[in-house]
């Protein structure tokens, strides 16, 4: 025993002593599990916070699908025709809907259950975005990997884990297609440089998986469809196109475009939509070019050739161009749709399609939320590009065009930063690993110089190199230390400032409400789940709920109850008529509602709490769009002046208004401030100018303990003597 | 005169050069090509049947059409796996090559077969 007790320490040591390849390889996966680890809990704030639930709108309505998937199995989903919504049309859910995140999250609840861990659908869902933000941790370091390097990789895994662009659509609770579908995104062009790179069927058919994935996850697989085309493009022009490049496309073209059409959403849109028919043109092209190439290998003449080239070519041409032409002047082939147009043409939408212009999601992008969303990687893009250019080769040409055109786009709308995200942490990463590393050989490279001019005997040209050397490595080393201290100041600085977006502007579930309180206490406010669990326990079954279309998710969701129009926003008309409704006089209102059987009226009011959002912020883009349709609501009618007031100088047609009665309903006795007259609006900031107000064919059922939500019943009609 | 004459030499001479270069391929090729011309002749067949009877159901149309345009990619590439004039392929065993080739076949039927309706 007292042998075993003196075995040295340093033996002991020995016995654990890796080689370096092993040191490095448990470095790299105890990082990469780190990374993991980290990506998943700095998603967890308003979990910690509040409690687990789902936040925002549209969540509400993927919950919702998921919990019927669950429930009546895949076949009924599939075939779900929703009687709920959109009354009295209905949504036919199975054919309108992206089903790729119901279904993870049905298939993680069932092996969840299968091994015996008894969750509950909900708890999946809200968890699911945080995971998939895990694995695109993972899925970066491997294409950091594939495109430079382990270090770039790694980098760019640290980088992504905590990114505010990424992270604001992946929080724990939100449930919504981006959190799956940038991990699908990212997947799919891993495998496709991959594919490229080693010309492999059996990774091209994997890449083909990879966007059916992305094509069942999100509308966004557009850009995937469009920038690989445009990728091949560029690699033919540029010369570097090869046969790998051929196996690649032409295999996940055809593969993935049948996959695609498999999912009833998207449907025949691969060869009838004018936004796919770039890929089909450049698969025909490419048909074309190796052709030649083959035949060219073939002829040993080359006048031969060039007189083959010049008939093949032009027929061609004439073929493709006759083919589009005729696509397009018959119809067959639609035109860009507005969602996509308004991309490349940022005013169209604002003209054209009021729906898709108010939404906030939509408006273009500010240099603040540049940098509130990116941080440094904001100076590191470029950095990241020069080092791309340097080396260039067939995946870094691949990443420098994905960063490009995706920051062109995240500056035209503020929602595709999320898309720009990973491109942007990729480069960052190429920049961030290849300074570090220089810097490094310059500390370690002196070190061996300073060994092998003492040891070895020098002549006179060895020695004047050598004090060269000696004289320029003090400056060389100085300054290595300080860039690298500053690199390191940096990240540490980056990943400081990324936990504080995190933690203070992207953790709000949006339907509880949080304030300072009088000595500084927090003060919840959970009005809406109020309001919604009133209707659901108050309400009869078959109750027809009319709202803005913002809480229509909310109100099937948690409410239970039938919605006139809801968050899918596919009838313009029939959202314009609830605009009009809310418009206009309580007496003309009263018509419309009747027509749609509507028994109960939902508004949201933040005069007594301050908030904002609520539906009198929102008054206007209701006449806009209710105006549009219907040209008896003129928006002009409800300003003064061309200004938006609410108080004794507001428009007479604004103080009558359904939408303001509703809101108003005796508030003008209500003392919301202290040393202010009752009837002040905190959220416009004025005192409001119709105070007496008398409501004749509605009445008022609930209104929750700050004010936010205000249930109006339809009286019905009277009885006639 | 003189120009069609000689263009026409032209095109004699290209059409012989084209078939005295394309008998020196190897047997092997020679067979996928075969197997190539076929699905495209195929799915010509498919398209002036379409053009005469209409396209309903559609997604019959595309899945036959896409399953004879996808069969014929995937042997191009296969061939372009197997052929020895590859330099960037050298390393790859023949047998991968066909495996592969294979193996993306039967995703592309299976697909098909759901889509045919």
């Amino acid at each position: 025993m007292a042998a075993v007790a003196n075995m040295p320490v340093s033996d002991l040591l020995k016995s654990f002593k890796l080689k370096t390849k092993q040191q490095e390889l448990l470095i790299r996966v105890s990082i990469l599990c780190l990374v993991y680890i980290l990506a998943f809990i700095t998603r967890l704030f308003s979990v910690l916070r509040y409690e687990s639930m789902i936040h925002e709108f549209d969540p509400y309505f993927n919950y919702r699908t998921t919990l019927y998937l669950t429930q009546n199995g895949f076949y009924d989903f599939w075939n779900w025709f929703d009687y709920e919504s959109w009354y009295p049309l209905g949504r036919i859910v199975g054919g309108t809907l992206y089903p790729g995140l119901m279904v993870t999250a049905a298939l993680i609840y069932r092996i969840l259950h299968f091994l015996r861990f008894a969750v509950h659908i909900r708890e999946v869902c809200v968890l699911t975005a945080p995971f998939f933000a895990s694995n695109t941790t993972l899925v970066a370091y491997f294409f950091g990997k594939e495109i430079w390097d382990t270090g770039a990789g790694l980098v760019a895994a640290i980088l992504i884990a905590v990114c505010p662009g990424y992270i604001s659509r992946s929080v724990a609770g939100s449930y919504d297609n981006e959190g799956v579908a940038i991990f699908a995104l990212l997947f799919t062009f891993y495998l496709f440089v991959k594919a490229v790179n080693t010309g492999s069927l059996a990774w091209s058919l994997a890449s083909a998986f990879g966007y059916f994935y992305m094509v069942s996850a999100w509308g966004g697989y557009v850009f995937i469809i469009n920038l690989i085309p445009l990728y091949v493009l560029v690699l033919l022009i540029t010369g570097r196109y090869s046969m790998r490049l051929y196996v690649a496309y032409n295999c996940m073209y055809v593969l993935g475009m049948l996959l695609a059409m498999q999912i009833r959403f998207v449907g025949f849109q691969h060869v009838q939509s004018g936004e796919h028919m770039a890929a089909m043109g450049v698969f025909f092209l490419m048909q074309v070019f190796y052709f030649l190439d083959w035949v060219k290998h073939m002829l040993s003449d080359t006048k031969l050739f060039q007189a083959f080239l010049r008939i093949t070519v032009t027929c061609a041409v004439a073929v493709g161009t006759i083919a589009l032409g005729l696509g397009m002047l018959s119809g067959y082939i639609s035109p860009w749709t507005g969602r996509f147009y308004s991309l490349l043409d940022p005013t169209y939408a604002k003209d054209h399609i009021p729906i898709i212009a108010s939404v906030s999601e939509h408006q273009p992008t500010a240099w603040s939320s540049f940098m509130f969303d990116f941080h440094i990687l904001l100076f590191l893009f470029p950095a990241g590009l020069y080092f791309c250019f340097k080396r260039l080769s067939d995946a870094t040409i691949f990443i420098v065009m994905y960063g490009l055109t995706s920051m062109y786009f995240a500056g035209v709308m503020v929602r595709l930063i999320l898309v720009a995200t990973p491109a942007v942490c990729l480069i960052s990463a190429i920049a961030v690993s290849a300074t570090v590393k220089n810097l490094t050989v310059l500390l370690r490279s002196k070190n061996k110089g300073v060994q092998t001019g003492s040891t070895k005997g020098s002549s006179s040209s060895k020695a004047s190199s050598k004090a060269l050397l000696d004289q320029s490595q003090p400056f060389q080393k100085n300054g290595a230390i300080a860039l690298l201290f500053g690199a390191f100041y940096l990240l540490s600085k980056y990943a400081t400032h990324c936990t504080w977006v995190t933690s203070e502007a992207y953790s709000s579930p949006s339907i509880v409400l949080a304030a300072r309180g009088a000595h500084g206490s927090r003060v919840i406010f959970d009005d809406y789940r109020e309001a919604y669990f009133w209707l659901r326990q108050n309400t009869p079954p078959d109750a027809k709920v009319m709202s803005w279309w913002d809480y229509g998710y909310q109100i099937t969701a948690m409410g239970n109850r039938t919605v006139i129009v809801d968050n899918n926003t596919w009838n313009n008309t029939h959202i314009a008529t609830v605009g009009r409704a809310m418009s206009s006089y309580e007496d003309e209102a009263i018509e419309i509602m009747r027509s749609l059987d509507v028994d109960y009226v939902l508004v949201v009011f933040g005069g007594v709490t301050g908030y904002s959002s609520d539906d009198i912020n929102k008054f206007l883009w209701m006449v806009r769009i209710g105006g549009g349709v219907f040209p008896v609501i003129k928006e002009p009618d409800y300003l003064v002046n061309g200004e938006y007031r609410v108080d004794k100088g507001a428009a007479p047609k604004m103080l009558n208004c359904l939408m303001y009665k509703l809101c108003y309903y005796r508030f003008g006795e209500m003392l919301t401030e202290y040393g202010k007259p009752p009837g002040y609006d905190r959220a416009r900031g004025v005192e409001i100018g119709n105070k007496d107000i008398k409501l004749e064919h509605l009445e008022e059922a609930f209104t929750t303990s700050n004010w936010i939500v205000r249930i109006y019943k339809v009286k019905p009609p009277n009885n006639r003597w | 005169m003189a120009r069609e004459k000689s263009s026409k030499d032209n095109a004699q001479a290209l059409f012989h050069s084209l078939r005295s270069a394309y008998a020196a391929t190897p047997v092997n090729l020679k067979i996928i090509d075969l197997y190539v011309g076929f699905a495209i002749f195929t799915a010509l067949i498919q398209v002036v049947y379409m053009a005469s009877v209409g396209s309903f159901p559609f997604n019959s149309f595309l899945s036959g059409v896409l399953s004879c345009v996808g069969t014929a990619v995937l042997a191009v590439c296969l061939r372009i796996q197997v052929n020895k004039e590859n330099k960037e392929f050298k390393d790859l065993p023949p047998e991968r090559a066909f495996a592969d080739f294979v193996l993306c076949n039967l995703v592309l039927h299976l697909v098909i077969m759901n889509f045919l309706g």
